[in-house]
């Protein structure tokens, strides 16, 4: 365990240089659901039932949690393209824990994806979102939001290994795009026909954004919903710890067999 | 004495679907030495570099590297070996000197940050240290690629292929590296297209054709199979015929006749043939004489004889004779 805790740290350790070495990409990333919280949040704002104001605050918790689910694309991406590096070969005739690489991966992306969280949450602030609920809340809130993040980075990371290709880690990527709209996390899902709604809260983004906007006091919990959303935090718990479960052994596996 | 072997292989055997890359490998590579393993592209060197470093399982055979069993022992194997080549390389998004920190973090070097400086210095990398490696030349690549495989000692270094394509100040950097892991006891299995690669640093050969190992020996030994090719030059064309029984007599092979440049030849496995007996005899026989030689084989005769294919080295350094 201690040699998997020295590995992973190392590893951990290699992705964040990566991040450091070529910054660009890390800055674009942040600034999409920035440009989201405001095009939503002013456009589609003013043509809901709901008040500017009052969608803004129900959108930012989305966000978070729409930005969080793209742990699925990235992981995706960057477990596909490193399959393609030359260094996972040495790392394979290395005597390194076999589950380091993919948890670097995980941990390094958690830390960047803390940091990246800021600017949102600061341009959230500044056109109206508050925190209307208790500290301890609110930091549950993100400690949910990243176990989120970690659950998706895992998903993503098995479906990269599996491809082994970056083209279709792109493509698959792109489509991952439509999950968050089939959720609540930009629009409530009472007026949803049945099936769909009945989908959208089986998402398990919704559960997390329902979590969270609870949490921070922004929206209570829709009524008669599924299970996952009249229950978001334990919804969200389950959810997260169970595509841990399952992918994170996956993903270590499929790393371990290389090619 | 008995022989410690850092790489013993038995019929090692590997298929990809319908391909049957390695048909049992039989290999043996004595403690402290360097092992060429030598073929055409898609004979099996590479199948056979990844089984060994515990890339790919075998699907038949055993073996044993550094002492330890490759299928049952992969972590034993792993702590004791280095891997080099086109596949185990270094982790372009990070800097020469960051990657050389990873490694030597990874292998639980004491000051991880000195170990990687010495590694750089040693290599001629210190200026470029602090680049990221997808900026490096070819040359500066490899070199730091070998020096990943040196952050701690291994017993066994595998090197695929290590100056493909390189320039000659980078290949003589990365020979005189391999002739000083030998001095110092490591034990090298170098794979390569370069024959004359092969001749100059590996105390044995492997030759391997077709998912086998067709020929192993020292350099010296393949040549000696295949014999020196003994010639005269000649300064009248009408002088040929009487040059050509004088070979005939001392190779007992059949002389060759090149009429372009009035020169006849002969191949040759006896030892006591020596070049002043040659001119000696020729000029004894009357043989108006401009030219003699007797020349060793080069190692692409060997491989062209002894696998019925050309080295990828030989197509234009070969001299026909018609």
């Amino acid at each position: 365990m201690s040699a998997l805790a020295h590995d992973g740290l190392a590893m951990t350790g290699r992705q964040l240089r990566r991040v450091r070495n070529t910054p660009g990409l890390a800055v674009l990333t942040q600034l999409m659901p920035i440009n989201m919280l405001l095009f939503f949040g002013y456009v589609f704002g003013s043509a809901l039932a709901m008040p500017g104001r009052e969608y803004r605050s129900f959108l930012v918790p989305g966000l978070l949690v729409a930005t969080a689910a793209g742990g699925l694309m990235n992981g995706m991406f960057q477990a596909a393209a490193d399959t393609h590096r030359g260094v996972m070969d040495r790392f394979r005739t290395m005597p390194v824990s076999r589950a380091a690489v993919p948890l670097g991966q995980a941990v390094a992306d958690l830390v960047v994806t803390t940091l990246g969280t800021i600017p949102l949450l600061l341009v959230g602030l500044a056109v109206g979102w508050r925190i209307e609920g208790g500290a301890l809340d609110a930091v549950g809130a993100l400690g949910l939001l990243l176990l989120f993040r970690f659950a998706c980075t895992c998903v993503g990371m098995h479906l990269g290994l599996l491809t082994r290709s970056e083209d279709a880690a792109g493509q698959l990527g792109a489509s991952s795009f439509v999950l968050p709209l089939l959720s609540d996390a930009y629009i409530p899902t009472d007026n949803l026909p049945g099936w769909l709604r009945t989908i959208a809260e089986w998402n398990p983004i919704s559960a997390v954004t329902t979590a969270l906007r609870d949490l921070f006091g922004n929206a209570p919990v829709p009524r008669g919903a599924a299970w996952p959303v009249a229950h978001p935090v334990a919804g969200s718990l389950a959810w997260s710890l169970a595509l841990v479960a399952v992918f994170l052994p996956l993903a270590v596996r499929r790393y371990s067999r290389g090619g | 004495m008995t022989t410690t072997y850092a790489v013993l292989s038995e019929g090692l055997e590997k298929r990809f679907g319908a391909v049957h890359a390695l048909r049992g490998l039989d290999l043996a590579v004595a403690g402290g030495t360097v092992c060429g393993l030598l073929g055409p592209n898609g004979a099996g060197k590479t199948t056979a570099v990844r089984l060994l470093t515990t890339l790919l399982r075998p699907d038949g055979g055993s073996a044993r590297v550094a002492g330890r069993d490759l299928v049952r022992e992969p972590a034993a194997v792993r702590s004791r070996i280095a891997v080099t080549g086109q596949y185990a390389s270094v982790d372009g998004d990070l800097t020469g000197r960051e990657n050389l920190r990873l490694f030597a973090r990874l292998h639980r070097v004491r000051g991880p940050a000195a170990r990687a400086g010495e590694l750089l210095e040693g290599f001629g990398l210190t200026e470029a240290a602090d680049r990221r490696a997808s900026t490096y030349s070819g040359g500066m690549r490899r070199r730091l690629d070998l020096a990943a495989s040196l952050v701690r000692r291994p017993d066994v270094l595998f090197l695929d292929e290590p100056t493909t394509g390189l320039d000659p100040a980078s290949r003589h950097h990365i020979h005189r590296a391999v002739r000083k892991l030998r001095a110092d006891g490591t034990t090298v299995l170098l794979t390569t297209q370069y024959l004359e690669e092969a001749d100059q640093l590996a105390d044995d050969i492997a030759l391997v054709d077709r998912g086998r190992v067709a020929h192993t020996g020292s350099p010296a030994e393949l040549k000696a199979l295949i014999g020196s090719y003994a010639e005269a030059v000649v300064a009248d064309p009408d002088a040929l015929a009487k040059a050509a029984a004088v070979l005939d007599q001392l190779t007992s092979k059949e002389p060759v006749l090149d009429r372009a440049r009035n020169a006849v030849g002969a191949v040759t496995t006896d030892p006591t043939l020596t070049l002043p007996r040659l001119v000696r005899e020729l000029d004894a026989a009357g043989v108006p004489l401009l030219d003699a030689s007797l020349r060793q084989p080069t190692l692409d005769d060997v491989f062209l004889r002894l696998t019925g294919q050309p080295g990828a080295a030989s197509v234009d350094s070969k001299e026909p004779v018609t």
